[in-house]
């Protein structure tokens, strides 16, 4: 069936289903949470690695600055040691242990570490994934930064290369993205989006006093058969063009209406307003999807046909 | 208009009052941690959160709305994070990790853990025939700057100064040499550690290599008949620190092992488990430097009697063995 050009629908994210997976509450009720995909995890890191080395580069001032003034040279180095060690090892395991599976910078991108079970991130998860971190980023830097000749021979060199590049290609192996850190912590990284509350659709169409639908105050009405052509994937994106609140919105409303009122051949008065029209079979239809769920019947779309 | 008859909406207008209060708790308690929340909200938390998991249940089974779907999977994946995120306080954790977390995972894997020693001990022992025998084997094995003028050529009175430097340096020195040995055997023990994931070889190599430089020098100190005073030296701070170094490579082999040989759970599971007990062991290892770090540092330069050193030595270990035997330990076995 040819869509026309001039027709956008929202569009449903079709490839969520494939990042989406089940997380099990130890209560036995099962939510869907969505793995966060591979752009914004290394957003997060690029901007974790930033902030430690300006915490860096800040503890080195101060400690120069704090230790010119007072001569004590020696334990100046001995801090700026620790706090490099501290700094460079454990950023990540602090904040991640702290605030339950976020660092700043996935704070910052709205994405967080979970346990792979359902159960609590457990200290020891936190420290496997993040002491994994020594073979995926630093050493690579660190080799990236020695140069040329650091071991003697070529083919170890070579050798060490295609181990590292087999870990970083890692979480593009895999289909819950998992890198070597979270394989050996059990964990993985799932965004957490918030989702609003808006108000039910259905709602709209009855608070405010419609004026009358139709030119002769009858009401849309709809039959048993015209309800039976659709399922509930078309409801839930009818749901979306009616929460559409853009600029194409009316016109969208009005090609959704006319597209329903051909497929369904409704009779009623042609002058009725679209997004009367559209809110009236929403309700009817919805109404009538429902009671048949509350069944056992579920109707997922229009190609879902299941007649005995 | 027909009236409204939805079940699902008369459902919600039930209910919402409910879970708005939940999101408010839980967006506060996401931005400030659950300190934030007073004692009545923390009582109402779980009830709010167990109410709002048996309306989805409920919504799943009776509402079409996507809306409502997924604001209450949102918000009940928000509020299992905060129910079930919150951890012990920090003392008491580590406490506990200290009481029963450490040693409990190294005792469970002692016989990686004998393994990473027995190799180290291959290590110690075949450089110090091949020393022993041939010196420059001596230069092969010990780099240069990891000599530090301990070399063959040396001469007797030179390193035997190595080992009684009666020059006190000044207090800096100290706490820099010992926070300089600290941060390397660590990185060292945490890249042993990550190294278990390349199936365990680089791991055993490391182990063998750490062997390899100790034999090495004991066998240089040896042919000057210094042995007696460099075990010494080495055992103030060094029963803790090779301890450690063992604890590391343990861990390393204990994630092959994960790899090598899933058993009955399945190669993702029986890593995430191998994977957490090395990830404690290796942190309570860091622990364990940082205690060999101050010894080193502190207790070598100061204490200059080999019987004093052995004994200090002696007691270290006899600790740590005990420490790892007993702690944690669940006492009946009825």
């Amino acid at each position: 069936m040819a869509r026309s050009a001039a027709l956008r629908l929202p569009s449903i994210s079709r490839t969520s289903g494939r990042r989406l997976r089940r997380l099990t509450t130890p209560e036995g009720v099962s939510f869907s949470v969505e793995l966060a995909d591979r752009g914004e995890r290394l957003g997060a890191v690029l901007i974790d690695l930033a902030i430690m080395i300006a915490l860096l580069i800040a503890t080195t001032l101060t400690l120069a600055w704090a230790f010119s003034q007072t001569g004590l040279g020696g334990i100046g180095l001995s801090l700026f040691l620790l706090s490099f060690f501290l700094l460079r090892n454990f950023y990540f395991t602090f904040f991640e242990l702290r605030w339950h599976g976020a660092t700043p910078g996935k704070r910052l991108i709205g994405i967080r570490v979970a346990d792979r079970n359902g159960g609590r991130l457990v200290h020891g998860a936190v420290f496997a994934r993040n002491l994994m971190r020594e073979l995926e980023m630093f050493l690579p830097i660190m080799l990236l930064f020695s140069g040329q000749g650091w071991a003697d021979n070529a083919w170890i060199e070579l050798l060490t290369w295609v181990w590292i590049l087999i870990f970083l290609l890692i979480p593009f192996f895999n289909k819950d993205r998992l890198r070597i850190g979270d394989i050996v912590g059990g964990t993985w990284v799932i965004t957490a989006p918030r989702h609003e509350l808006r108000s039910d659709v259905v709602d709209k169409s009855a608070a405010p006093p419609v004026p009358a639908a139709t030119a002769g105050g009858r009401a849309v009405a709809f039959t048993r058969a015209q309800l039976d052509i659709y399922g509930i994937y078309e409801l839930q994106t009818l749901e979306r063009v009616l929460r559409d609140k853009g600029p194409n919105a009316a016109e969208t409303q009005k090609a959704v209406a006319d597209r329903i009122i051909k497929k369904i051949q409704w009779d009623g008065d042609p002058a009725t307003r679209p997004r009367a029209f559209l809110d009236a079979f929403y309700a009817a239809l919805r109404q009538e999807l429902e009671t048949r769920m509350l069944f056992g019947e579920r109707r997922e779309s229009k190609d879902d046909v299941k007649r005995p | 208009m027909a009236k409204i008859t939805l079940k699902s909406y008369e459902f919600r207008r039930e209910r919402e009052g409910t879970w708005r209060e939940l999101e408010e708790l839980v967006r506060r308690a996401e931005k400030r941690g659950l300190k934030v929340l007073s004692a009545a909200e923390l009582l109402r938390l779980p009830h709010l959160y167990r109410a709002t998991m048996s309306s989805l249940s409920v919504a799943r089974a009776i509402s079409l709305d996507q809306n409502l779907l997924s604001y209450l999977e949102s918000l009940c994946a928000r509020g299992y994070f905060i129910v079930y995120g919150a951890n012990a306080g920090f003392l008491d954790g580590l406490k506990r990790f200290l009481a029963e977390g450490f040693p409990g995972a190294v005792r469970h894997v002692r016989y990686h853990v004998l393994a990473a020693a027995l190799l180290m001990a291959v290590g110690i022992f075949a450089a110090h025939m091949l020393v022993s025998s041939d010196s420059d084997w001596f230069y092969t094995i010990v780099g240069e700057s990891m000599a530090q003028g301990r070399t063959p050529t040396a001469t007797t009175e030179e390193l035997r100064e190595v080992l009684f430097d009666d020059d006190k340096p000044a207090a800096q020195m100290l706490q820099l040499f010992a926070t300089f040995l600290f941060t390397h055997n660590a990185s060292v023990g945490m890249f042993s550690f990550a190294l278990g994931f390349a199936l365990g070889l680089p791991t055993a190599l490391l182990m063998l290599y750490n062997g390899l430089i100790i034999g090495a020098l004991s066998a240089l100190y040896a042919s000057r008949d210094l042995s007696v005073e460099l075990w010494g030296w080495l055992s103030i701070h060094g029963t803790t620190e090779l301890l450690a170094i063992a604890l590391c490579g343990g861990a390393g082999l204990h994630i092959a092992s994960g790899i090598l040989f899933p058993g009955v759970h399945g190669r993702l599971e029986t890593l995430a488990r191998n994977g957490r007990r090395a990830g404690v062991i290796v942190i309570g290892s860091v622990l364990m430097f940082f205690v060999a770090g101050l010894l080193e540092g502190f207790g070598r330069q100061l204490v200059t009697d080999t019987a004093a050193r052995y004994t200090i030595g002696g007691a270290a270990l006899l600790c740590w063995m005990l420490y790892f035997w007993r702690a944690g330990r669940v006492r009946d076995h009825g």
